[in-house]
């Protein structure tokens, strides 16, 4: 008899359900010439220069461990970055940390703040990571859903009525995934006012805040009073394309991130060296290539906005990222019934909105960071298949 | 010009076939306010046709060169380079003409089927024009990449997985 080694997991982790993604990438795998609306990166190449800048550093022998912060030249760059583009203010040398992508940063602030028992506040739909992370840190995730006819935004009554006297922190991801719905500066203030009324901290993922469409973004962390209450998690993946390098950043209060930093010491070490030197280089040459894949993302949104408007499904346009969200209520389907058939009729993959909240159920995620010959043909497929379903 | 008329005319130039719904979906603008542009964009003359890139060396048969020639002349008194340009590019196998800074005047860009059919027009055409000083012929061996498309690369090679979060 073999030993049943499942018994030596830990409770905590046993419980953790695993992600609703994970079935649909199962799925999707399995089946040739399928048409992918269900991928959460770009669809860019990471930049040339980027990639050419880190074989650079590999050629000169850089190959050994950073300071466990990051390499100098990088925070200075992240700072000034900050300070330009979003106009808050941080320390390269005590109050920035790289990371190994968003995720970590999400991973270690939430460690570094949450004590048995103490409570935050999730925003649904949101990303799905979120809520195991805070169980992963002995925290106890509490949902705020958010409504399609609010524009999946968050109302400080809905926030304030989850608060209890153990609520610690809120995760706030704006421009969001899966909603792509951006929080201007008038919708922020009310939550900062909320922040600062129940003295609690606000982890704010600004991983899309460069594929931001209509209005300027707002970083939380440049609202009054909310710099010293915020941990402001970015990184490169979304915004220079380079989701497979692994590289984000946190920056925050120095004593926050000097917490976050013995975690990461200790767990991690450092980011990768050579993806270091590749973000210096994206952050150096500027914004020309942003820029260039924001366009071409906001022409790809307007298009798939029409595409679902004119088949029936509403939708909200989104603010920002590279997602957008119907409303596949009109068929009567659950979503997670919908993109399993949409997925073996048409070959189109979608994610049922149902994997990032109870508040998703009724929606569908698709991604437009594909090409517009793949989004018309999705567009097609897909509206061939609603047509079906209402037949 | 407004920017979603300059964004028109940068979708165009990626793919001049994209058509007219698809553009005015895309910049949200109606089909005949971008038809309009579109119309406005070709009798201004910032539109000059609508041509497709062919890597000819693909095609099985076909037989071609391009030469890149580097032509010094005498410009002509208040008339300057144009006139000698024009006595140039007329010459239909004649593919682009520049002005050049640095070194010589005149970037000649010449097709032919071979070699010798470039040399002789080089010797027999456009040597013997009066202001014509000198030519350099430089014959283009491999194209890897033209007007920003990279030969050979294949667009439909998606390394993501299919579905991530």
């Amino acid at each position: 008899m073999s030993l049943d080694t499942s018994r030596f997991i830990a409770e905590h982790v046993d419980a953790l359900k695993p992600s609703g993604i994970r079935r649909f990438f199962d799925l999707a795998s399995t089946m040739d010439n399928v048409i992918s609306l269900g991928v959460g990166e770009p669809d860019f190449v990471t930049p040339w220069n980027v990639i050419e800048a880190s074989y650079h550093s590999l050629e000169q022998g850089y190959t050994a461990y950073t300071a466990n912060a990051g390499l100098l030249e990088l925070r200075e760059l992240i700072s000034d970055y900050l300070k330009t583009t979003y106009s808050v203010t941080y320390r390269p040398e005590d109050q920035v940390i790289v990371t190994v992508g968003a995720s970590q940063a999400i991973d270690i602030a939430l460690r570094a703040i949450l004590n048995p028992g103490d409570e935050v506040i999730i925003v649904e739909p949101c990303f799905v990571a979120y809520a195991s992370a805070v169980s992963l840190a002995g925290g106890v995730p509490v949902s705020v859903g958010t409504k399609a006819k609010n524009g999946f935004k968050l109302q400080p009554e809905e926030l304030e009525n989850a608060l209890t006297s153990k609520t610690k922190a809120i995760i706030l991801c704006n421009p969001n995934n899966p909603t792509g719905t951006m929080l201007n500066r008038e919708e922020l203030l009310p939550i900062a006012e909320l922040v600062e009324k129940h003295d609690l901290l606000v982890l704010s993922d600004e991983i899309y805040a460069e594929l931001s469409y209509e209005a300027d973004y707002v970083s939380f962390s440049s609202l009054p009073n909310m710099q010293d209450r915020t941990i402001l998690i970015s990184g490169f993946s979304k915004s220079f394309a380079m989701t497979g390098w692994r590289l984000g950043y946190a920056a925050g209060p120095a004593e926050l991130i000097q917490a976050m930093t013995k975690i990461h010491q200790y767990t991690i070490m450092c980011a990768p060296t050579m993806a270091q030197y590749g973000a210096v280089e994206a952050l150096r040459s500027g914004s020309a290539s942003v820029e260039h894949m924001r366009k071409s993302y906001r022409q790809r949104r307007n298009f798939v906005t029409s595409a679902f408007e004119e088949m029936g499904l509403m939708t909200n346009k989104p603010g920002g990222a590279f997602y957008i969200f119907p409303s596949i209520k009109e068929t009567g389907m659950s979503s997670e019934a919908f993109a399993e058939a949409l997925l073996i009729e048409e070959k189109v993959a979608v994610v049922p909105g149902s994997v990032f909240g109870e508040s998703g159920e009724g929606y569908i995620r698709c991604s437009y960071a594909t090409s517009m010959k793949q989004l018309t043909e999705a567009m097609k497929r897909i509206k061939r298949f609603v047509e079906k379903q209402q037949a | 010009m407004d920017k979603k008329e300059i964004e028109i005319l940068e979708l165009l130039e990626k793919n001049g076939r994209m058509n007219v719904h698809m553009i005015a979906r895309m910049v949200e603008l109606s089909v005949d306010e971008v038809d309009a542009a579109i119309s406005k964009f070709e009798q201004m003359q910032i539109v000059h046709g609508y041509s497709t890139l062919i890597d000819w060396t693909e095609v099985r048969g076909h037989e071609g060169v391009t030469a890149m020639i580097d032509v010094k002349v005498t410009p002509i008194r208040g008339k300057g380079f144009d006139d000698v340009a024009e006595r140039i590019y007329r010459f239909p196998e004649v593919k682009a003409v520049y002005l050049m800074s640095g070194a010589y005047d005149l970037s000649v860009s010449v097709e032919g089927k071979t070699m010798s059919q470039v040399a002789r027009f080089v010797s027999e055409k456009l040597s013997t024009l009066d202001t014509v000083i000198s030519t350099t012929t430089h014959f283009i061996l491999k194209k890897y990449k033209h007007d920003g498309i990279i030969f050979g690369e294949d667009d439909n090679n998606d390394r993501r997985m299919p579905v991530s979060p």
